[in-house]
């Protein structure tokens, strides 16, 4: 799966123009020149591809049709089966989601003595966190601070992200990589303990911290083992599809089901907090997307029935770099840490098109619009995409930097016998991160009581637009935050004993029915839709 | 493996394309070469729930062994990061069991015998390789294991990085040693131990403690979005 003589000759453009690009930045836009091709390229503009919602909290609200979809769907628990008086087990916190989010959680939580349980659909471990490759933000140089930090995240999320949380991230992101560093993370440092920084987009400070570009794998593996080592209570395969509130309508447990088994459990918790993830397998306007597998907005979907209000649904982050060609990877992801070292996107005739550091947002914007103006290339199976120039990597900073510091990039691309040392790759924007989720507090808790959300699942800190390396830090900073507050509120609940119910769905089924809603779904989910999954298999 | 099924993905599918046959658990399907085993299977018509995690190569949760034509060497792959090929005959090994290992690093020491006093079965490693043989990120497994063996923690850290404990290593070991648990502990004893600790983020901290940036922050909280939009247009790059 080399490339095809047809790319080979188109490659000799970029390397034609390759020594004239090296050394020169290509010029960043103007704010008017980013809105403008935000508003005309960027798929959240596309004004047929969304409706507005026909219940629940957001009702009036414009989302995604395929966030709709699940929405507005009936439950695949039969609420007539529910009896409050058998519950199956009883703890102080469940935690709902096993990736970055609710590891870091089940820690802080456990930690204050509380009696945890953490449940996940499919392996502990398996998630979004995993596949972050380039970098954590945090404001840990001398020459940075969180003030700094702070604006470039208002700035990438065009001033919309709510201050208490973007707060919240900066100032706890150092104490984050410095809780990390102690639980053995294995950074990326000089032999004085330096850690190295870079660039990512839309950042005015070398912030990103990495682990080669392994990072979110690192991070994920040492949270996992110190949650196995400290012997905290891990359900896999078992996913929440309801919540179940207490007479007063606060949080009060959930309804899992055994995805091996098709069994059900009611577990009573004093506090809940979901961690579930974004919605990328949703495929969005039918794009190709990074995401894992459980990426199902399963957790919107039941925060959506107790009344939970979302934020910020309407946009959705699509990744500038996305792998358009070998076919077998398409829509993986191309991290950002690859245009971080110094590959610059360039259109069919070897020229730079956009300032390779742009946000991702605009960056996707011009790739699309590099295409629709027939400047771009055409896969061998016949999708769009530019070329990364990643062997300016090697130009810039020495032969070998792209098996050192890309070893995960440079390994998925030998296995499909591209060479990206010394040829481009291939790329197209991929659907990779849902900008909103649950609305939050700075202590991750939702307008819902004792109900907390904690990483992709929530919104508000981002504003419109997720810088890079900064849902990384996201998901520990507010899964710690939840871990400890829900932990400390459920210490204050002594003599729990809720009436546990599960009337909110029940009234949710009615609202659908009195809109003429079709049961044509039943949600949440849990596993992607088949046809979206593999569009190009016609299955 | 001589189970001749006819095809059950859609054939739609399949006109015009290359195809392979595959034999899945020894069933042979036909289906498009241009596949990953992943996607074999999701033709094939499989709904995957154990044995598919990232999709792309990071989460270790899809490894496959396999075996082509009449070739009797054993290979592997991650079913995410594998082509289909021509008379493929292969499985998923999703899980395979670990023991359960119980420490707290804080109790720990990064000396040479830490490792294997906590793993003593690493002792009875018998240089096979077999572990290293069977890595789908080609690793050389039984070199990490051979330096924490010798208790050189910092190099075992850094030869076992890229693991992504998917357990391939555990399920050919003869001398039953769990591999990337023993790695993951090297890890992070070289990082929590060995490596130095970041002088300027132990300064950060401090500063954070002192409540340095709050007055700055809060000065940013409370900005018209003018003001924000006019300080961000006018940053400095680094």
């Amino acid at each position: 799966m080399t490339y095809t003589a047809a790319m080979r000759d188109l490659i000799k453009r970029v390397e034609a123009t390759r020594d004239a690009r090296l050394g020169k930045d290509f010029p960043r836009m103007t704010p008017q020149e980013k809105q403008d091709v935000l508003k005309n390229h960027h798929p959240d503009f596309i004004e047929h591809e969304f409706r507005q919602a026909r219940l629940g909290p957001n009702k009036g609200d414009r989302f995604p049709h395929e966030l709709c979809d699940v929405l507005e769907a009936y439950p695949m628990y039969d609420c007539n089966s529910f009896r409050a008086d058998t519950v199956d087990q009883k703890v102080d916190v469940l935690i709902i989601g096993g990736g970055g989010a609710g590891a870091s959680a089940a820690l802080l939580a456990h930690q204050q003595g509380a009696n945890v349980l953490l449940t996940t659909k499919l392996r502990f471990g398996d998630a979004n966190t995993v596949m972050a490759q380039g970098g954590i933000q945090a404001a840990s140089k001398p020459n940075d601070s969180p003030a700094i930090h702070y604006l470039d995240a208002m700035g990438g999320g065009h001033y919309n992200n709510i201050p208490e949380l973007v707060k919240a991230l900066v100032t706890d992101a150092p104490l984050v990589l410095q809780w990390l560093e102690d639980l053995g993370c294995m950074f990326d440092k000089l032999d004085d303990g330096t850690m190295l920084t870079i660039h990512g987009g839309g950042t005015s400070r070398k912030r990103m911290h990495s682990a080669r570009d392994y990072t979110g794998v690192e991070i994920m593996r040492v949270l996992r083992d110190e949650v196995l080592a400290r012997d905290i209570n891990v359900c896999e395969f078992s996913a929440a599809v309801e919540l179940l509130l207490d007479e007063k309508g606060r949080a009060a447990g959930a309804v899992l089901y055994n995805m091996e088994t098709d069994q059900y459990q009611i577990v009573q918790a004093k506090t809940v907090i979901l961690a579930t993830g974004g919605l990328g397998r949703l495929h969005t306007q039918n794009f190709p997307t990074s995401n894992h597998y459980g990426a199902t907005a399963d957790g919107l979907v039941l925060a959506y029935r107790v009344g939970a209000k979302l934020v910020f649904m309407d946009t959705i982050q699509y990744h500038p770099t996305g792998v358009a060609y070998p076919e077998q990877v398409a829509g993986f992801l191309v991290t950002e840490k690859v245009r971080g070292l110094g590959a610059t996107p360039v259109n069919i005739d070897g020229e730079q098109f956009v300032y390779h550091l742009e946000t991702r947002d605009v960056a996707s914007a011009a790739i699309i619009r590099e295409c629709a103006r027939g400047s771009g290339l055409t896969s061998p199976s016949g999708t769009p995409g530019v070329w990364l120039d990643s062997p300016l990597i090697e130009r810039i900073h020495g032969e070998g930097t792209i098996a050192r510091e890309l070893p995960a990039m440079f390994r998925q691309f030998s296995r499909f016998d591209v060479d990206m040392r010394h040829d481009p790759i291939l790329v197209y924007p991929t659907l990779h991160y849902q900008n909103g989720g649950v609305l939050i507090g700075d202590t991750g808790e939702t307008s819902v009581e004792n109900l907390y959300v904690a990483g992709e699942a929530s919104g508000g800190v981002h504003g419109r637009n997720r810088l890079m390396g900064n849902s990384l830090m996201d998901i520990l900073v507010f899964g710690r935050r939840a871990g400890l507050h829900a932990a400390q509120k459920a210490g204050g609940m002594k003599d729990f004993a809720p009436k546990l119910s599960i009337e909110h769905v029940k009234t949710f089924v009615s609202d659908l029915e009195a809109q003429g809603i079709a049961k044509t779904v039943t949600s949440p989910i849990l596993l992607p839709f088949r046809h979206r999954l593999n569009p190009n298999l016609q299955l | 493996m001589t189970d001749h099924t006819t095809t059950q993905g859609n054939k739609g599918a399949l006109a015009g394309r290359e195809t392979v046959e595959v034999y899945i658990m020894g069933k042979r399907y036909v289906m498009p070469s241009s596949l990953t085993v992943m996607k074999g299977f999701e033709y094939a018509g499989y709904t995957l729930l154990r044995g598919c995690g990232c999709r792309a190569g990071f989460c270790g949760a899809c490894a496959t062994v396999y075996r082509v034509g009449k070739d009797h060497a054993l290979k592997v792959g991650l079913a995410c990061q594998t082509k289909v090929e021509q008379d493929m005959y292969l499985t998923q090994i999703p899980f395979y069991p670990h023991h359960k290992v119980g420490y707290n690093l804080d109790e720990l020491r990064a000396t040479a015998d830490q490792v294997i006093e906590i793993y003593p079965e690493l002792s009875k490693c018998l240089g096979c390789n077999s572990c290293s043989n069977v890595c789908p990120q080609q690793l050389k497994v039984m070199k990490y294991v051979s330096h924490a063996i010798r208790g050189e923690v910092s190099a075992a850290a850094d030869e076992s990085f890229d693991c992504l404990m998917c357990g391939l290593c555990a399920s050919k070991c003869p001398a039953n040693i769990v591999h990337y648990k023993v790695a993951i502990l090297c890890r992070r004893l070289h990082s929590k131990y060995l490596a130095k600790k970041a002088e300027h983020l132990k300064h950060r901290v401090k500063e954070l403690d002192a409540g340095s940036f709050d007055h700055l922050l809060l000065g940013l909280m409370n900005a018209e979005k003018a003001t924000l939009v006019e300080k961000y247009n006018q940053r400095d790059m680094e």
